[in-house]
């Protein structure tokens, strides 16, 4: 679904006015109120910033906020990371995971197997979010291929088609892997298929670009939703981690991101980051200032960060409440179809199963707006409205096929 | 463990203007001078946060609002005031709707932005010219876009002055629907605007030959202390029924430098064309950044739409322009008291915040090694890094290296 194609269905619910308009469709947590969320550990940073005299406007520098990079790499790496330890990791402020994925696309398409070689294959998750596709084209990329992902019968990950992939894949591939909470199905790779999934990719040679957009937000746990990106680091991959802080943190309009290089030694990783530099200073010269501060802030205080990561578990233990609700109200239904899915998947989203006209009956009946994909915003649901969306479900599935 | 993947790339040299700065920073001589980057600073050295953009942060702080992500043209209010200082609220082209803007990250965003939707989209040219010189993130910026890039001439080195008679004549030369871009005030780097008149001329060749018409406006405001008068020759050239693309930074008139505060935008034929140009804008936007930081925008808005925010706003933009003017005739002054013999008149005759000081390289060079007075090779400075504290010591050093 474009941005545009959310916006219209946004612009629709308000235009209806309809006091049981729904919105599952934006990738925004909310609250039990169905409201944003500041988190808390937020406002209070804001505060903190906002009181502080000694602090200006300057221009970060190119790569952005020293402490939020080293921070923000630290968070995804592991305190104990010991490619962090050996000085081979390096971090680039972005503008949000977009930013983060542009700009390693935009250094791939320039230095990676070759030089300015946009012939080198390209392969995004099936499906995945929609915006991946328009990233590496823009970059230059000229051969985009999808990897099978989703298994639509069996409703989970189709691992055997995933790995067929990689093993016919070319040589130096690129392979784009959601870390945790894959948009937009919710549907991760066990510890053991991660294992699987490194194997094929090593012996290949395939290198893997990570989107990590949901750390923390996914299980509640910072280290275990980051679990696959440093089992990747420890297997010795050189590779790219785009990290957005818009969800975890709540600073969805700031742009906060981090793209995390892990490289063989500080040699290459501090070349990588020169190359990176004369990317980011056409693009948009050096990163905003306000987003980073609040999370390097966050990062660096314990006490801060302690709260930090209670908020994010907050939010988390919601979204999975609401999971584990939902499927016992549809299993109480009797909705015909097993709904196991709904609390094996995991993070802000999940693939319902809903076929079109299901989606239709739930949209135009229901006011209940979710994606053409069946894809439901969990943070959506809240206690007041679960047994409407449940009964609502069991409707569109039993007038439906 | 293997090879590398990054084994053949190669040390990116330093950017040679944020570089300066880098290099700045190492420097341990109590005495040094930053005049690289552009960025303004009181008579004391400082940086500036202006107090009307504290008012503003203020208010913010206090409205408690949320962080929902901004459409990814940005904030619709800040899109329509930004246009609106840029021509005048009761231009036409402003009253009938008949242009777009897009919020963008400061200047440097709104060049690529402009740069990528002219490759896909102006069919007639690759070809964009520049004045020579120009800041040198242009031509980086429109090439990694797509484009291919040219110069007129713009800057004389014998009168450190404009090469009038240079520019019209390449101008007329450019082929037909090329792309040419100018600064719309305070030419950056050297300081050095066309007049009224010359405007005129230049609006007439630029017709005349079908040219595309890009500004870059990054220091409106900034240049005369006139926020009107900074942009005269952008609304010249729309009333001249020129469609211009326009692109704008907060960074220097508000001080909004790290909140990457700009605006991009097309002046189309009707509204019909601007909705369309604005739906490819959005998916040239998107896969960049998907939408631009809130921070900034929000503060620039309140300052242009609350008329006491803004009336002081405008009354501390005069306040830095003055300053550097000051600056600009002591400069002058001291550099007769020093005993050169040289002609320094350019020094005042420029505007903003740059000055070509018509310094050369190895004297440059000497300024930085024996004066730790820093600054970017081609003679360019900062005006606004300099200080009624310093401004004698810089005489006597530009003295010893060109004496």
């Amino acid at each position: 679904p474009s941005r545009s194609s959310i916006a219209s269905v946004v612009q629709l619910v308000l235009s209806l006015g309809v006091w049981k308009t729904l919105l599952f469709s934006l990738a925004a947590y909310r609250t039990d109120e169905g409201q944003p969320w500041v988190l808390p550990v937020v406002k209070k940073v804001e505060q903190k910033i906002a009181n502080d005299a000694s602090l200006n406007h300057e221009y970060l520098p190119i790569l952005g906020l020293p402490e939020f990079r080293a921070n923000a790499s630290r968070i995804v790496l592991g305190e104990d990371s010991r490619a962090i330890k050996e000085n081979r990791v390096g971090g680039v402020q972005c503008l949000g995971g977009t930013g983060g994925l542009r700009i390693g696309a935009e250094f791939l398409r320039r230095w990676y197997n070759g030089t300015n070689n946009t012939a080198t294959p390209v392969y995004i998750s099936s499906p995945s979010w929609e915006n991946h596709n328009s990233v590496f084209v823009n970059a230059g990329f000229k051969d985009i291929r999808a990897y099978r992902y989703w298994d639509a019968a069996k409703r989970g990950l189709d691992l055997e088609g995933l790995l067929e992939d990689m093993e016919s894949a070319p040589e130096f591939s690129i392979f784009v892997l959601h870390a945790c909470a894959h948009n937009p199905t919710g549907t991760d790779p066990t510890l053991e298929q991660w294992k699987q999934i490194a194997a094929v990719m090593k012996r290949r040679f395939l290198f893997p670009f990570f989107d990590s957009a949901y750390q923390g937000f996914a299980s509640g746990c910072l280290d275990r939703d980051a679990w696959a990106v440093r089992y990747f680091v420890s297997e010795g991959f050189e590779l790219f981690c785009a990290q957005s802080f818009s969800k975890n943190f709540g600073l969805y309009n700031e742009r906060v991101g981090n793209l995390s290089v892990v490289g063989k030694d500080a040699d290459n990783v501090q070349r990588v980051l020169s190359q990176m530099e004369k990317i980011v200073r056409t693009i948009w010269s050096n990163p905003p200032s306000q987003g980073a501060r609040i999370v390097a802030t966050t990062l660096t205080c314990p006490q801060l960060f302690a709260e930090w990561k209670d908020n994010v578990k907050t939010m988390a233990d919601r979204v999975l409440l609401m999971r584990s609700e939902l499927r016992a109200r549809l299993q109480a239904l009797g909705t015909p179809g097993t709904w196991n899915h709904i609390t094996e998947q995991i993070g802000m989203f999940s693939f319902t199963g809903l076929n079109p006209k299901q989606v239709e009956y739930m949209i135009k009946e229901k006011h209940i707006y979710l994606m053409a994909s069946g894809r439901i915003n969990m943070c959506g649901l809240t206690t007041k409205n679960l047994d409407y969306v449940a009964s609502s479900i069991h409707e569109a599935v039993t007038k439906f096929q | 463990l293997g090879l590398s993947w990054w084994s053949h790339v190669e040390m990116g040299p330093p950017d040679p203007i944020l570089g300066v700065t880098e290099a700045y920073k190492r420097d341990t001589n109590a005495k040094k001078m930053n005049l690289g980057v552009g960025a303004y600073r009181d008579d004391n050295g400082k940086p500036y946060v202006l107090n009307s953009i504290r008012k503003a942060e203020a208010q913010i702080a206090a409205k408690k609002m949320d962080k929902e992500y901004l459409p990814i043209a940005g904030l619709a209010e800040f899109n329509k005031a930004s246009a609106e200082l840029a021509l005048g609220d009761t231009n036409e082209v402003i009253k009938s709707g008949r242009y777009v803007t897009v919020q963008t990250i400061s200047g440097t965003g709104s060049l690529r932005v402009g740069a990528s939707f002219l490759q896909r989209f102006f069919k007639y040219s690759r070809d964009v010219y520049l004045p020579k010189p120009s800041w040198g993130n242009h031509t980086p910026i429109f090439r990694d876009a797509g484009m291919q890039l040219h110069a007129y001439r713009y800057y004389d080195p014998k009168t450190c002055g404009f090469d009038f008679a240079g520019a019209l004549d390449d101008i007329s030369k450019i082929p037909e629907q090329s792309v040419i871009l100018f600064h719309a005030c305070a030419h950056n780097p050297t300081g050095v605007d066309p007049r009224p008149e010359q405007w005129k001329e230049l609006a007439a060749v630029v017709k005349k030959r079908n040219l595309f018409a890009f500004f870059d406006m990054a220091y409106q405001g900034f240049a005369s202390g006139d926020i009107n008068r900074d942009s005269w020759a952008v609304r010249h050239f729309i009333e001249q029924g020129i469609n211009v693309v326009l692109s704008q930074s907060y960074a220097k008139n508000m001080g909004l430098y790290g909140e990457r505060v700009g605006a991009f935008s097309v002046i189309c034929k009707d509204v019909d064309e601007a909705k369309r140009v604005e739906s490819q804008l959005k998916i040239l936007i998107r896969p960049m950044y998907s939408n631009p930081p809130i921070n900034g925008a929000r503060i620039a808005t309140i300052i242009l739409t609350s008329p006491d925010l803004r009336k002081e706003w405008l009354e501390e933009v005069k306040g830095m322009a003055d300053r550097i003017i000051d600056m600009r005739n002591q400069l002058v002054a001291n550099l007769k008291k020093e005993g050169s013999s040289h002609n320094w008149q350019h020094i005042t005759d420029q505007i903003g915040m740059f000055c070509y000081t018509g310094l050369k390289p190895e004297q440059v060079e000497r300024l930085t090694k024996e004066f730790s007075i820093y600054m970017t090779k081609d003679g360019r400075i900062s005006v606004a890094g300099v200080t009624s504290g310093n401004v004698g010591y810089l005489a006597r050093a530009i003295h010893q290296v060109s004496k």
